[in-house]
């Protein structure tokens, strides 16, 4: 069993199945994420990614298997499992109690923005920080304000999102995912419900996060300028395992594989 | 029976009128019952474990599907047999209207729940908020927005029907009629033009109140 040291992956994924019915989606996916590393995954539809993103917000659950951890089929984060719990010197299915306490140091940012239609911009942002983590309204309302202006939205604290553009709106749901403060940030095609000309402002907003912080990003989008200027490390994943990984650098501009090569001419193209 | 007379319905106005009062009392009375218990019963239907779900969904199945007239009658019946005999209709009568219109409510909220896309549990879920206050500040906020019309409705509807509770004696504006034209082997026309004239003056604005806060729901930002 891995013992938390500083140089130990804060992610690790080892043979992990997930099964929709007769559907395996994911199959003895194995690898693992350096804390302070941005990874792209970058893949066909239908491939998986968005699925490995839910299972780390425990949206999903790994399909268990016999053995746990001698046969794989556990996330670990932080040198913890994650989708187990440790129960007399053995590995169960995590319970919702201990997934509930695990899962505050992860943040996601969703496609569909998410934000609370019935509650102001400013207390999408306190809510969980004063109902989770038990911040004071002050202290919340003080980081909310810090977080909003640095998604550029300081004079919409008091509208409600319907008000807003779809960029906006996903700004929001950045300064609420990080008002958190997570080790993890999940990015799953933020970009993608956007009208082209908002796209802009929602990746600059994270470029400058991800210049700023040392939060670990894992981040699905189909912006490959993006993918390359934020991210160390590209995964490019196919039916469930994962075909090539490699630097931007590398997989952009010398894929090995054909599946890559072929998936990044039809991403180009478009 | 002679035709209709002015003075007699002059005569029987306050009668009917006190019989009036006694349909809002039962109204209030059955429409926090039906308001209430169709919230829980909605909730629980999402937050409960199975064996209580289970059962509380047919015995809600099994009020929508009987007539009022046969509950009310076989409630009143068996609660002075079996129960209390000192509970009055007008508490028995009610507290089964209630019951009755809380089935419907229950499935009006039930459809405002279900209507919430799923993306918002799960932004709960990835902020880790407690149960309690993903209801209370995310679900019943927009549950209720949704299903608030509908609900004043079943209200609505619930109040035109409690002259059924007039099967079991409550003092309502049928029995008031009753007792009158018993005495004076006349009045029927009179007493039901006065007690539906009541029921439209009351029953109206509010059909219209709620179809305006329909409209207001539907612009509002939130
Ligand atoms: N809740 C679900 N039920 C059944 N099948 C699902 C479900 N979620 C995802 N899938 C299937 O799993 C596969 C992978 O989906 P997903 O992870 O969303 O891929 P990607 O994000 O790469 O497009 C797809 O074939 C999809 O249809
Ligand atoms: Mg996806």
């Amino acid at each position: 069993m891995p013992s938390p040291t500083s140089n130990e992956p804060i992610i690790r994924f080892d043979r992990v199945n997930k099964d929709f019915g007769d559907l395996r989606v994911l199959k003895e996916l194995c690898f693992d994420i350096d804390p302070g590393e941005r990874v792209t995954l970058i893949g066909p539809s239908g491939s998986g990614k968005t699925t490995i993103l839910r299972l780390l917000m425990t949206l999903e659950h790994v399909t268990p298997v016999k053995h746990p951890d001698e046969n794989g089929g556990v996330i670990w984060v932080e040198g913890e499992p994650y989708s187990h719990m440790k129960k007399g010197g053995k590995l169960h299915v995590a319970n919702e109690r201990y997934l509930r306490r695990r899962r505050q140091k992860v943040g996601m940012v969703f496609q569909q923005f998410n934000l609370f239609p019935n509650m102001r911009v400013l207390r999408n942002v306190t809510e969980a920080q004063v109902h989770t983590l038990r911040r004071s309204k002050d202290e919340a309302e003080a980081k909310a304000r810090d977080l909003l202006e640095l998604v550029g939205l300081s004079d919409k604290i008091d509208n409600y999102p319907n008000q807003l553009s779809g960029g906006q709106q996903q700004r929001v749901a950045i300064a609420r995912a990080l008002a958190m403060d997570p080790d993890i940030l999940l990015l799953d095609e933020v970009t993608s419900a956007l009208d082209p000309e908002l796209v802009a402002d929602v990746l600059a907003v994270l470029r400058d996060i991800a210049e700023t912080t040392s939060i670990t990003m894992l981040i699905v989008t189909h912006e490959m300028g993006f993918a390359r200027d934020v991210s160390n490390r590209v995964m490019m994943f196919d039916q469930g395992v994962i075909v090539e990984e490699d630097t931007p650098d590398r997989i952009f501009s010398d894929p090995q594989e054909v599946r890559t090569q072929d998936f990044l001419r039809a991403v180009l193209a478009e | 029976m002679d035709g209709w007379s002015n003075e007699r319905a002059a005569e029987m106005f306050p009668m009917v009128f006190e019989g009036f009062v006694v349909v809002l009392q039962v109204t209030a009375v059955s429409g926090v019952i039906a308001i209430l218990l169709g919230l829980l019963v909605a909730i629980s239907d999402q937050t409960a474990p199975f064996w209580l779900r289970r059962p509380v969904n047919w015995i809600m199945q099994f009020v929508r599907n009987t007539p009022l007239l046969v509950q009310v009658l076989f409630v009143w019946y068996a609660t002075s047999l079996y129960i209390n005999p000192e509970w009055t209709a007008f508490v028995v009568g009610s507290a089964v209207l209630g019951i009755h219109y809380a089935s419907y409510t229950s499935e009006s909220y039930r459809a405002g729940i279900e209507a919430i896309p799923k993306g918002q549990w799960e932004a709960a879920t990835a902020l880790s908020l407690p149960r309690h206050r993903v209801w209370l500040a995310i679900i019943l906020p927009q549950m209720l927005r949704r299903s608030t019309a509908a609900v004043a409705n079943w209200l609505i509807a619930m109040f035109k029907e409690v002259p059924t509770l007039f099967a079991i004696g409550v003092l309502e504006m049928l029995a008031m009629v009753d007792r009158y034209a018993g005495l004076n082997y006349t009045g029927y026309v009179e007493g039901y033009t006065i007690a539906g004239l009541l029921f439209l003056a009351a029953s109206y604005p509010v059909a219209v109140a709620t179809r305006r806060l329909e409209i207001r729901l539907a612009k509002s930002n939130f």
